[in-house]
């Protein structure tokens, strides 16, 4: 058997809203192109988290990180200040809770990463936009009005829009921050299987406050409580045999 | 269950009485403006011909025109339009998407909001000093154009900050997350997605400056002219002149102000006629505002 290779590793992690403390000391290691979940109940600080990984947080004031994430093969800190958020976001790329396109057409929304690159060679564009577009399952049904609004497609296709757009910029990482929760049952089965299908090429994080999908689509799991990880491992283990008894608690609906 | 009909009653009469108020409040609005504008209309109507925008203004009443008028109000505008809008819009943005939360931001922009409320012939004083006697551009087209363009800058401030608020974070978050820099931000997204707001207030802004009349006369608009600005393009290299923004002006409220403090009856035709033609031009700008307010909600609707 290969031993999984590690993409990132959480170091001693501590995240502070002004002088609220929102993270403690969380250690862990994101392995590369597999799925990882990030449960627990509401306000444990998975968004938080989350964000840390592609610098987010420095868009606001007076947020502060302490400790290290760092990134395989070339072993940077991606949260130190000596790095520039601009680079970790071109190499981490994110998925929001709510669909959010940009109010331009489908081929613009998804080749925006690239023209952020200064790529506008129109061949280049349209190779990428098709190919992320396959690559978030969304191609056959918009190939025929690429040059329409992203806002008139349904609230599942914007989503995939958004994975298409974090696709096409060949992400190392990919962060997804409850991707679901804003959509319907068919179009959450479909996202869960792209997620599954995406794990081949890109490493994968995912915030989830539904237990189930974590359980369909992750094979490691982190479960966070008071801006803690309580319990780290495979998912199989954390949702069959927990160690903690909080995630026991957790997984068997008795809070959270 | 007789007192619960009569209370229910009672409710509705309250409710209608209102109804009454404010609708009677309405048509007394809607009323006095429509005579205003007919009598204005019956006043004018006379003199109401090309012939009028076309001549100078005149000892003689039926022989005065508006051509200087107009056309000093368009130059004006013009300057105006090029000094605030730039500043306007670069400020706007500046204090919305770079500037950090604090004190300072706070006390500058309670200071804009507190400006658009400042009375114009203050405005007048303060340029009076600044474009005539410190930077010495004079009694000028220029100074005219500047001076409206101070007047108007709180306006085009805050509307451009206001149409970039109503862009969602989200939106921002976006951008960001996939690699782009402020500018990028700005330039891609904030400016584009907010540019519907930002051109209604500006229009709003200048149709309100083109009536303004206390601050020009502030800093030495005459209200006899008889002759144009210099052309701005000539015959010689390199074909554009600029000697026009120091010329002296007048403006379209400045020609009527003049017209209405004369003694002669035939006078006062003239201004109605004057008024008619101001209050189009403000229309005409209104409709324009509404107009792109309509097409941009259409395009972008969050
Ligand atoms: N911008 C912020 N400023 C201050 N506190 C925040 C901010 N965002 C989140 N928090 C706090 O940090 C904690 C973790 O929030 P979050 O990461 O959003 O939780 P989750 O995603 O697990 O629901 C919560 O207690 C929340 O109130
Ligand atoms: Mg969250």
């Amino acid at each position: 058997m290969v031993r999984d290779s590690i993409k990132a590793e959480v170091k001693n992690l501590n995240f502070f809203y002004g002088n609220v403390q929102a993270l403690k000391n969380i250690n862990l290691d994101i392995l590369e192109k597999r799925v990882t979940a990030l449960i627990g109940p509401s306000g444990c600080g998975k968004t938080t988290f989350l964000r840390c990984f592609n610098r987010m947080h420095d868009l606001y004031p007076h947020n502060r990180y302490e400790g290290s994430i760092i990134l395989k093969p070339d072993d940077i800190d991606i949260i130190s200040p000596n790095i520039d958020p601009i680079e970790v976001r071109m190499r981490i790329s994110m998925v929001f809770q709510k669909p959010n396109p940009f109010p331009k057409t489908i081929f613009e929304n998804v080749a925006y990463g690239l023209r952020v690159r200064g790529i506008s060679n129109k061949k280049v564009l349209a190779e990428v936009v098709e190919k992320s577009l396959r690559g978030a399952a969304l191609w056959d049904e918009v190939k025929d009005r690429l040059d329409k609004p992203a806002f008139d497609l349904s609230g599942g296709q914007q989503q995939r829009l958004c994975i298409a757009r974090a696709l096409a910029t060949n992400p190392e990482i990919l962060l997804f921050d409850e991707p679901t929760s804003a959509l319907d049952p068919i179009a959450t089965s479909k996202i869960e299987e792209l997620i599954v299908e995406l794990k081949n090429n890109v490493t994968i994080i995912i915030v989830t406050h539904n237990m189930q999908q974590a359980a369909r689509v992750s094979e490691y799991t982190a479960f966070m409580y008071l801006g803690e990880i309580i319990e780290y491992g495979k998912t199989e283990k954390i949702f069959t045999a927990p160690s903690e008894k909080l995630t026991e608690e957790y997984i068997t609906g008795r809070f959270g | 269950m007789n007192e619960l009909k009569k209370r229910i009653k009672y409710n509705k009469f309250l409710s209608s009485i209102f109804l009454i108020i404010g609708l009677l409040s309405t048509l007394v609005g809607l009323f006095l403006l429509t005579v205003l504008f007919v009598d204005l209309f019956i006043d004018g109507y006379p003199r109401l011909t090309y012939k009028f925008l076309t001549s100078f203004p005149s000892r003689i009443p039926e022989k005065a025109g508006i051509l200087s008028a107009w056309v000093g109000s368009f130059l004006i505008l013009f300057v105006t339009a090029l000094a605030a809008i730039p500043i306007g819009v670069a400020a706007g943005i500046y204090l919305e998407e770079y500037g950090r939360k604090n004190w300072i931001t706070n006390i500058i922009e309670i200071n804009i909001a507190n400006l658009a409320g400042v009375p114009s012939i203050v405005y007048g004083l303060l340029a009076l000093g600044l474009f005539v006697y410190f930077f010495k551009f004079g009694e000028s087209i220029l100074t005219g154009g500047l001076t409206l363009a101070l007047l108007i800058l709180p306006m085009v401030i805050m509307a451009t900050r206001e149409s970039i608020r109503a862009i969602p974070n989200s939106i921002r978050e976006a951008s960001y997350a996939l690699g782009a820099t402020k500018w990028q931000t700005v330039q891609w997204h904030i400016f584009p997605y907010s540019l519907g707001g930002i051109l209604t207030g500006i229009i709003i802004g200048l149709s309100r400056a083109i009536g303004e009349t206390a601050p020009i006369i502030t800093v030495g608009a005459l209200t006899f002219i008889a002759f144009l600005p210099s052309p701005p393009i000539t015959s010689d290299f390199p074909f554009l002149s600029f000697k026009w923004l120091f010329d002296p002006f007048t403006a379209m409220p400045i020609q009527m102000f003049n017209w209405v403090s004369r003694p002669q009856k035939e006078f006062q035709v003239n201004a109605a006629a004057a008024g008619i033609i101001l209050m189009i031009m403000t229309l005409i700008m209104n409709g324009l505002a509404i107009y792109i307010r309509y097409r941009f909600r259409k395009k972008i609707k969050w």
